[in-house]
């Protein structure tokens, strides 16, 4: 069970790149699925016309299908009138930290876990798990008193703490290291490396799949978090990008044309990456789905 | 550190039982206790010096806030005055709240409407994608890419294609001599706009899932099947639903309780409104504990929320077992 845990995904990623094998003939699913895609595709088609649309069309009637031209007004609009930058760069910077915090400290925990044996181990690693059962919905009040205790409250190191690691990236990375065969390691224990050279020297290199899993799977959580720096965030100088435009569309109701260029600013750089890295975010999404 | 005793008491009954191996006879056993002890530490630095950080991290963050919101449960408190002891007040005040049975009500109607469909229509376009035609690449990029956008963004969105004057559903519909609808500013269609929203961005997941179950699927159980004489439709259903079904126990189980936590969506679309018809069990929370300042009421509603949580994850495991369908 535990080994088999990366597995499924596999079979996907390879059949997604695989061209070989494919039939020439004219299948009746392309009645199907071309529409179906089309449908999920018009969404963000119609986010990137409006955000290029000149304002006054959108709000016309009939408003147009497509715009008679196109224009940044909507992109220099939302620049005058917000710290969308400065909101970017707080996501950047809250990302990029839950990152690498998450890739050092959820490696190493995994790691100890799955291959040190030592006291309080297997109850240690028990609490881990439980803790994905608390919704976290039940440690907002509680983190929220925490943290303006600590001073966080409206600073970016509240949004920023919560991220550092997680359950489900010490899971994550405890099966990947229970996949590996120990034979390395323990050759290079042999030759004399301490448990830090092995796992800085020998382990790590080999985790890269998992640690893109994790990346990504931190990045998607981080970026797109709404609910807790609506909660710890009052100060608009340390907004993340998500709750910017969620407080930006507030007072701008039906300004389209600047909230459509807020919503391409916060989604376009997660949909280039997907773009460029769909087979490592597809088994970031089957991984995910197989913890249960 | 804390088993380090354990350790030692362990080998000193084991030598005892085991008799007396040749080491024993050169090693006082006092120095070889002593020399266990010392591994023990040793192992417990090593090993804590992994874990240590992200373990206390995680659960100081967790298990430390989630005991602290029980306690909270049991007190009036605003934050700022002293916190009053009032024991199950607030969890009495819970049961006679119609705002509270109100949300959960309109949970359960977001549930209903969204639960059902991602999964079945995961699975359809699963089985729809689960295919090498030309453009499948296309096809999987096209229904996989919303799964990226936040639920901010998402919600800005719905409030633009769903807008009933400039909107661009309301257009069509105009444009085949449909009757326009309210959408997000109708109080019985809200919570369908924000559902289908949620289908959008999540359809990816139910559809990743199924995809993979599906390619596991050994294909000489669907050739034995067809040899059977089964058709197509016969050998899907008695043939290939049944290998699903943990893959199915396990993302209804997934999707009910993210279903159950909606909030985001709602904050970005109608913030509750029209007439509070979209104001969830998490959106209440949020309201009283984050605009009304009641720390204490917050907390047992967040106590409700994960006995519901946990009460309908029970309900569907117990229901798969009786069914035997072994998904955990």
């Amino acid at each position: 069970m535990s080994t088999s845990l990366l597995k499924p995904a596999v079979p996907l990623t390879t059949s997604l790149t695989s061209t070989k094998k494919r039939r020439s003939g004219f299948s009746g699913w392309h009645f199907f699925l071309a529409p179906v895609a089309l449908l999920f595709l018009l969404p963000f088609a119609q986010m990137f016309l409006a955000a290029l649309s000149p304002a006054d069309e959108l709000v016309s009637f009939p408003p147009p299908f497509i715009p008679s031209r196109l224009t940044l007004e909507g992109f220099v609009g939302l620049f005058a009138d917000s710290n969308i930058l400065l909101w970017l760069g707080n996501t950047v910077i809250v990302s990029s930290v839950a990152i690498v915090s998450h890739i050092v400290l959820c490696s190493m925990a995994g790691y100890g876990f799955a291959r040190l044996k030592f006291a309080g181990r297997n109850l240690g690693f028990f609490l881990i798990i439980g803790t994905i059962m608390i919704p976290t919905q039940l440690l907002m009040i509680p983190t929220y008193i925490l943290f303006s205790r600590l001073g966080l409250i409206d600073g970016l190191g509240a949004a920023i703490v919560p991220w550092l690691a997680s359950a489900f990236g010490i899971f994550l990375m405890r099966q990947f290291f229970l996949s590996l065969p120990a034979e390395l390691e323990e050759a290079a224990t042999i030759d004399g490396c301490t448990k830090w050279q092995v796992f800085f020297r020998i382990v790590l290199p080999l985790a890269k799949p998992a640690i893109a899993t994790l990346a990504i799977f931190t990045l998607l959580s981080s970026w797109n978090d709404l609910v807790w720096p609506l909660i710890a965030i009052n100060n608009e100088d340390a907004f993340t990008l998500q709750l910017g435009i969620a407080n930006f569309q507030g007072t701008r109701r039906t300004q389209w044309s600047l909230l459509m260029a807020g919503n391409v600013i916060a989604t376009l750089p997660l949909i280039l990456f997907f773009l460029i890295a769909q087979r490592q975010f597809i088994a970031t999404m089957t991984f995910s789905g197989l913890k249960g | 550190m804390t088993a380090s005793p354990s350790t030692s008491n362990g080998s000193r009954g084991r030598a005892g039982k085991t008799g007396a191996p040749a080491l024993t006879f050169t090693v006082p056993t006092a120095q070889r206790v002593e020399a266990r002890r010392r591994a023990g530490l040793r192992s417990a630095r090593d090993g804590w010096s992994f874990v240590g950080p992200a373990t206390l991290i995680i659960l100081g963050l967790s298990i430390f806030p989630a005991i602290w919101a029980f306690i909270l449960s049991l007190q009036k408190w605003d934050g700022f005055s002293d916190p009053a002891f009032v024991g199950t007040a607030n969890y009495e005040r819970l049961v006679t709240d119609d705002q509270f049975f109100d949300a959960i009500s309109h949970t359960g109607l977001y549930t209903i409407l969204f639960v059902p469909m991602s999964v079945l229509g995961g699975l359809f376009l699963a089985v729809a994608l689960n295919r090498n035609i030309r453009l499948i690449g296309l096809y999987r990029t096209a229904i996989f890419v919303p799964f990226v956008a936040s639920a901010a963004a998402t919600g800005i969105l719905s409030t633009y294609l769903f807008n009933p004057q400039y909107g661009i559903v309301n257009n069509v519909l105009r444009l085949l001599g449909l009757p326009q609808q309210g959408w997000l500013e109708d109080p019985d269609q809200a919570m369908v706009v924000i559902a289908i929203m949620s289908l959008w961005g999540q359809a990816a997941f139910t559809t990743v899932i199924y995809l993979a179950a599906l390619q596991d699927i050994p294909g000489e159980l669907l050739e034995a099947a067809r040899i059977d004489g089964a058709n197509r439709w016969q050998a899907f259903w008695q043939v290939v639903w049944p290998q699903l079904s943990p893959v199915t126990v396990f993302v209804t189980i997934w999707q009910v309780i993210g279903a159950i936590q909606l909030f985001d969506l709602v904050y970005t679309t109608t913030r509750g409104g029209p007439l509070d018809s979209t104001k969830t069990i998490v959106y209440f929370l949020w309201e009283r504990a984050f605009r009304g300042l009641e720390f204490g009421y917050g907390s047992a509603v967040a106590y409700a929320l994960f006995a519901i949580t946990l009460a309908i994850t029970l309900f569907v495991v117990v229901y798969a077992r009786r069914r035997n369908l072994e998904a955990f």
